[in-house]
């Protein structure tokens, strides 16, 4: 089938199978690994990713789904050399580990920032319920958050 | 190297931001599964789907006519490919009894995702369509599942063994002494506890790519391990290629626990698969498989009693272990009750000690490794029996352990089970963790809560830990049949330019070694960590090494790398000393910089150093040139952190639900390279150890079949399942080590699980609840409740 959408500011057209999902597409047909595939149930939130501006786990999209869509992956979010307000804050907040979850956990928490600008340490628990880290205890993320949502 | 040398002024000590980040933040960083191999087979495994039968029959030949399918295999058709089974390093009796443990199963299989055929297709979807059209036929037999059962030999699971027990092991030093103690004592403590089953879960999935040069022999094995060096040495062993036509590279590794600590099946049939079909090949994990392929943890029935004066003082422990290895042993499944054995007194002073161990094969996943591997588990029964002492003598749980630490003045503490604690001040730890806590007023608190009949009960769980890491001396491991030794190499060489290179054998996946490993040698060589690089996980770079598991790569490999730095130091200083012509003594190293003592304008920066070691033209007579030296550590002593966790929950009598309300975690780990670091390992610790106490638990049914096979079934925490932690530290130098340091990467997890479970049984003790299960789910928790109203 054909696709066409736009991939971190860049439009592609591409012809795909009708069963690919998302996140394989990013990383196969596209070439972005930064979004990292954790599980196989939609559970893990490795591979959030934006789907315009809405934060999406892309193992749970096909890539057809985002036909005139406009995608955005980690790779996308820091721009000019310069990390994101919230990659920062990941990095000062030590927020990050092994760094396998990252992106996704940084992908989702820039979306939750977005909804609610003044969440509550409560809320960002809530918020980044569908993304998992098995490093960090959540307690560095969840600084790293609150802090990038001052920023 | 007995005495603890501080470390010069420099970075180490301070809250340094990590170097691994800005790749990891971003994307750029490289796991397994994002290298682009040109050409490549995707591999996929078909896995038994019951956990014990014969295999009456497979039959590729669907799968071969598949779209996009190269090859196709039975367990069979690769028998004879593999030069070795699939290693057990970790022998810990000379009649141990080990099956033959092949990557493919062949006329049996033994657990729920043993594979029993493999295929190699263009691409990831195609090979799992195909895996799928493979026909297997199996005749099933009993399944084991209960460890008492395995014990019984009612069915026994490999036939050519005679029996499911594959060792028996002993720590018991004076029997007399244990009896004695247990027919005078006052009081006396008997409990059962059961370790469940764990499933590691990192969030990265395994993964291997193996590239083959078919002409120039030679293999590069990309995996997704902590254990490139080991991995290296035994694919060499099982698959007959030469050492030395082997490089294997651990990229970014997202995350193990434990659990890439191993010797896959994938690993091995990766390699042989892309020797025999002359391709590159990789394979990718999925979670549902990972759950039932990699290995799992814990998985141990604990049966403690202590003896105990007429004052609580406990003069005796007694444990007896029956320990689930799984269906096969893996690399060192057996050794993990031993890495517990000597743990069972805790932080006591107890003066005689004995442990047994059962070990028994079972119709489920092999066990192996997990954060803490066997330290937890001794941590939960004797700070869970501690608590039941406390409640039979009449004391608060704070006041039982002081009673029992051992005390400060008694370090270097040889303990009745023979090992030799380096140095502790536990009590102090205790003191700071219940300041923090505001444990009077919390005590306080319940007290008006009982008494206003609160039906939500306010709970306080204290537990104290110490745990042996830094695996560790080599003699030590010999003692106890561990197959290699436990040190661990470093080099250290500046470049003709002045930037430094570390070569570390330590392999990291998630701990920062970059960043202090660089802090480490920039303070020795006077250099910023920024003109550090630490080069790791590549066999072809660092061909020395013995990997990062069990704590251990500060205290050895860093130490390593200390120790390394200061040679350069040395080579270095011989070099200025005869272009400067003065004597090695009179110069001053500092800052980076040589200087004669008196006159500091005749000076030479270690930079130009190293440039002139690097053109040779004027070094002294006989010294070779470049500016670079090695290390191999091999400890003296492993190391002994230690700290007591406080859990404060509140748990609803109604509806059986535990909140945690706030956590405070006093850890010692003595010197500390970067805080940060240590802070994140606490945290990461101290959630996985809530999580066995509250969320986890692999559950099988009784056929064998794994019923939490995917992260739906299997609970991972969340955020939302965690408060905020409250950390801090004390800081007691290990005296075993040039650095003073300790490890930190399993002590959260080892202090956590019992803490959380005092809790809950401290908040239903006025209900009559003395015991609970982990997990404590509010099921289980509302169960205990109905069964004290019942009686």
């Amino acid at each position: 089938m054909q696709l066409s959408l736009t991939v971190n500011g860049q439009s592609r057209n591409d012809d795909v199978e009708p069963r690919l999902l998302l996140v394989h597409y990013l990383r196969d047909v596209v070439g972005l690994t930064g979004t990292n595939v954790g599980c196989d149930t939609s559970s893990c939130g490795a591979c959030t990713v934006h789907l315009d501006g809405e934060s999406v786990k892309s193992c749970t999209v096909l890539a057809v789904q985002a036909d005139g869509c406009d995608v955005t992956t980690i790779e996308g979010l820091s721009a000019d050399g310069e990390l994101h307000p919230m990659q920062e804050a990941f990095r000062q907040a030590h927020g990050l580990q092994c760094g396998f979850c990252t992106p996704g956990m940084v992908m989702a928490a820039v979306s939750l920032v977005a909804e609610n600008p003044g969440l509550s340490e409560a809320e960002v628990r809530e918020g980044l319920e569908g993304n998992l880290c098995r490093c960090t205890g959540y307690h560095n993320i969840v600084k790293a958050v609150l802090a990038g949502a001052a920023s | 190297m007995t005495a603890t040398e501080a470390a010069p002024a420099g970075v180490v000590g301070t809250r340094l931001l990590r170097k691994e980040d800005p790749a990891l933040l971003t994307g750029e960083a490289q796991y397994v599964a994002d290298l682009k191999v040109e050409g490549a087979l995707h591999l996929a495994f078909v896995r038994s789907t019951v956990a014990h039968a014969r295999i009456a029959s497979i039959d590729v030949g669907p799968a071969r006519s598949m779209p996009g399918v190269v090859a196709a295999f039975t367990g069979a058709d690769l028998e004879g490919e593999w030069a070795g089974p699939l290693p057990c390093a970790w022998p810990v009796t000379a009649d141990m009894k080990s099956p033959r443990h092949l990557p493919l199963a062949v006329g049996k299989v033994c657990h729920t995702g043993d594979a029993v055929a493999v295929v190699a297709a263009a691409s990831e979807y195609e090979a799992r369509d195909a895996a799928e059209a493979v026909v297997v036929e199996y005749d099933p037999l009993p399944a084991v599942v209960d460890l008492e059962d395995a014990l019984s030999d009612r069915v026994v699971i490999h036939e050519d063994l005679g029996t499911n027990v594959s060792y028996t092991w002993e720590l018991v030093p004076d029997a007399d002494a244990v009896e004695s103690a247990f027919a005078n004592a006052a009081h006396r403590v008997k409990a059962r506890y059961v370790q469940q089953r764990l499933i590691p879960a990192a969030i990265e999935p395994r993964g291997v790519v193996v590239v083959p040069q078919p002409f120039g022999g030679e293999y590069t094995i990309f995996s997704a391990t902590q254990i490139p060096h080991i991995l290296k040495i035994m694919l060499a062993l099982t698959s007959g290629i030469a050492e030395t036509s082997l490089r294997v590279v651990a990229p970014s590794v997202g995350g193990g626990f434990g659990s890439k600590l191993n010797v896959y099946a994938e690993e091995l049939a990766a390699l042989v698969l892309a020797k025999k079909l002359r391709r590159p090949v990789r394979w990718v994990e999925t979670r549902s498989e990972g759950t039932q392929a990699t290995i799992q943890g814990r998985g141990q029935i604990q049966d403690i009693e202590l003896a105990a004066d007429a004052d609580g003082r406990v003069t005796a422990v007694r444990v007896k272990l029956l320990a689930d290895m799984g269906a096969y042993l893996q690399l060192v499944t057996p050794g993990i009750p031993l890495l517990g054995a000597f743990l069972y007194a805790g932080v006591y002073d107890v003066p005689a000690y004995s442990f047994s161990c059962n070990s028994v094969f079972t119709n489920m996943t092999p066990t192996d490794a997990y954060r803490g591997a066997g330290r937890p588990e001794a941590t939960y029964a004797i700070e869970r029996a501690m608590d039941a002492l406390a409640r039979e003598v009449g004391v608060d749980p704070a006041e039982i352990r002081r009673r029992n630490y051992v005390r400060d003045e008694q370090f270097p503490y040889s303990s009745a089970a023979g090992l030799v604690y380096d140095s502790g001040a536990y009590e102090a730890a205790l003191d700071k963790a219940l300041e923090l806590a505001d444990y009077g007023g919390l005590r306080a608190e319940q007290a008006e809560r009982r008494a206003s009949g609160d039906t939500v009960r306010l709970g306080v769980g204290i537990s104290s830990y110490m745990e042996m890491c830094g695996l560790a001396p080599s003699r030590v491991l010999a003692s106890l049949n561990y197959s290699a030794g436990g040190w661990e190499a470093a080099t250290v060489r500046v470049l003709p330019t002045g930037k430094v290179q570390v070569v570390t054998g330590t392999s990291p996946h998630g701990q920062g070694h970059e960043t202090s490993w660089s802090m480490i040698a920039a303070d020795r060589l006077g250099v910023g960590p920024d003109d550090v690089e630490v080069l790791h996980s590549d066999t072809a770079v660092a061909p020395y090494g013995l990997d990062t598991y069990g704590s251990r790569s500060l205290s050895v490999g860093g130490v390593a790398v200390a120790v390394a730095a200061d040679r350069v130091v040395a080579k270095a200083r011989q070099i200025v000393a005869h272009q400067l012509e003065v004597a090695e003594e009179d110069l001053e190293f500092s800052g980076g910089s040589f200087a004669v003592r008196g006159s500091p304008e005749k000076s030479m920066p270690l930079g130009a150093v190293a440039f002139e070691a690097f053109t040779a033209h004027n070094l002294p007579d006989g010294l070779e040139p470049n500016l670079e030296a090695s290390f191999h550590f091999d400890p003296p002593n492993f190391t002994f952190p230690f700290g007591t966790h406080i859990c404060i929950v509140e748990v609803d009598t109604e509806t059986g639900r535990v909140g945690l309300r706030g956590y405070v975690a006093v850890d010692d780990c003595g010197n500390q390279v970067n805080p940060l670091i240590v802070e994140g390992q606490v945290h990461g610790g101290i959630a996985q150890g809530i999580a066995q106490a509250l969320f986890e638990e692999a559950s099988y049914d009784e056929d064998g079949t794994l019923r939490t096979s995917t992260f739906v079934d299997y609970l991972v925490p969340a955020a939302s399942e965690f408060p905020s932690f409250v950390t801090a530290s004390t800081v007691t130098p290990s005296p075993t080590n040039l650095l003073g340091v300790k490890g930190i990467g399993e002590a959260g997890t080892i202090g956590s699980a019992p803490a959380v479970i005092n809790a809950i049984c401290d908040a239903l003790s006025a209900d009559g609840v003395h015991d609970m299960a982990m997990p404590a789910t509010p099921e289980r928790v509302w169960r205990a409740l109905q069964e004290v109203k019942g009686s």
